[in-house]
């Protein structure tokens, strides 16, 4: 399986229908398919953050949201996926271009890189780091449930040998 | 203590109310929920107990996921500075279904009434130059036409600081979700 596609089915089987999103160049593929899939609303957002507002005021609305984004927008957004996310026990899939990992050509990534697993443990949220396609669909069939289980945010953490 | 004790936004939430039928309300957090859990309880508001800054955006995913359904975010002049990007954000997606009311009293009100940079700048303006057409000073209009109106509106509601002595909220944050999402069923 291609590995923007097991994300996407994954999302799709899922029943995600509202994504947010930050670009990450690993996410360009998942973000055209998501564009031309007309059953789900997407909003493009200036700062994860402001994403995080609206995914819990679509699941107010009775959509199933997820955010798509670069693992640096998980610094962007600790407090409202604490004090909003958690507080309510909204569900939320997160789906993280995990960058600064092995393979990395930019440096700046790095150092957050590094941190991106310590802060979700820290968090007490819980993430799959799935290497490859097959496991990457299989990782997200599970985590909505997981999700609304938890009462909290589930992440997917895509590592820059994924793609 | 009671540094700024006066009725100034409680009454311009109680003047917001007068206008409110049916709408879903998302109000922001700390007095400003408060007061209105005083002045109008209902299970069409949804109280913010965090996340300062993101009752705009709260409102926005709401808003499209259900575009048939009025909603009105109550948002403050310090919240609103901590999310400007939600301007823009708001702006393109254009909800027609959404009125953002800003009370704009110059201060953090929850925290001691410091004044904030709103005090310096025209959020009235700053709205029409991201391009809402609907962007108006509250003394100029009828909330209620502008609810019904046919693109995102944004309404800036100017007052005083200060603080009623409206108690803290007593539900918990898994009820107001639930008693909320219930009455948009």
């Amino acid at each position: 399986m291609d590995s923007t596609i097991a994300i996407y089915k994954g999302l799709k089987d899922i029943g995600i229908d509202f994504i947010v999103s930050v670009p990450c160049v690993n996410l360009s593929k998942l973000l055209n398919k998501i564009n031309e899939d007309e059953d789900i609303i997407h909003v493009p957002v200036t700062r994860e953050e402001e994403g995080i507002g609206i995914c819990a005021g679509a699941y107010l609305g009775g959509k199933r949201p997820a955010i798509l984004m670069q693992n640096s927008g998980l610094g962007n957004s600790i407090n409202a996926l604490k004090s909003l996310t958690e507080l309510y026990e909204f569900p939320l899939i997160m789906v993280m271009s995990h960058r600064g990992t092995d393979g990395e050509n930019i440096c700046g990534q790095v150092p957050m890189g590094v941190s991106t697993p310590k802060i979700l443990d820290a968090m007490n949220f819980k993430y799959f780091k799935p290497s490859n396609p097959e496991v990457t669909y299989d990782n997200i069939c599970k985590s909505w449930d997981l999700s609304v289980e938890e009462g909290k945010p589930v992440s997917i953490l895509l590592e820059i040998k994924y793609w | 203590m009671n540094f700024g004790d006066n009725m100034a936004r409680y009454e311009a939430i109680r003047d917001i109310m007068e206008s409110i039928e049916d709408e879903l309300v998302v109000c922001n957090i700390g007095f400003p929920s408060r007061e209105l859990y005083e002045i109008n309880d209902r299970d069409k508001n949804f109280y913010m107990i965090g996340s300062m800054g993101l009752a705009s955006s709260i409102g926005l995913g709401l808003a499209l996921a259900k575009p048939n359904i009025d909603v009105v975010v109550i948002d403050g002049d310090g919240s609103l500075l901590m999310n400007m990007g939600s301007l823009v954000t708001v702006f393109a997606n254009g909800p027609s279904n959404l009125t953002w009311i800003v009370i704009d009293n110059g201060a953090y009100g929850s925290t001691g009434n410091q004044y904030t940079y709103a005090q310096v700048i025209d959020l009235v303006d700053i709205a029409k130059s991201v391009g809402f057409k609907d962007s108006h000073d509250f003394k100029d209009i009828d909330l209620k036409e502008i609810i019904k109106s046919e693109d995102a509106s944004f309404i800036v509601y100017r007052t005083e600081a200060g603080n009623s002595k409206a108690p803290i909220i007593d539900l918990d944050p898994i009820s107001i979700k639930k008693r909320f999402m219930r009455a948009i069923d």
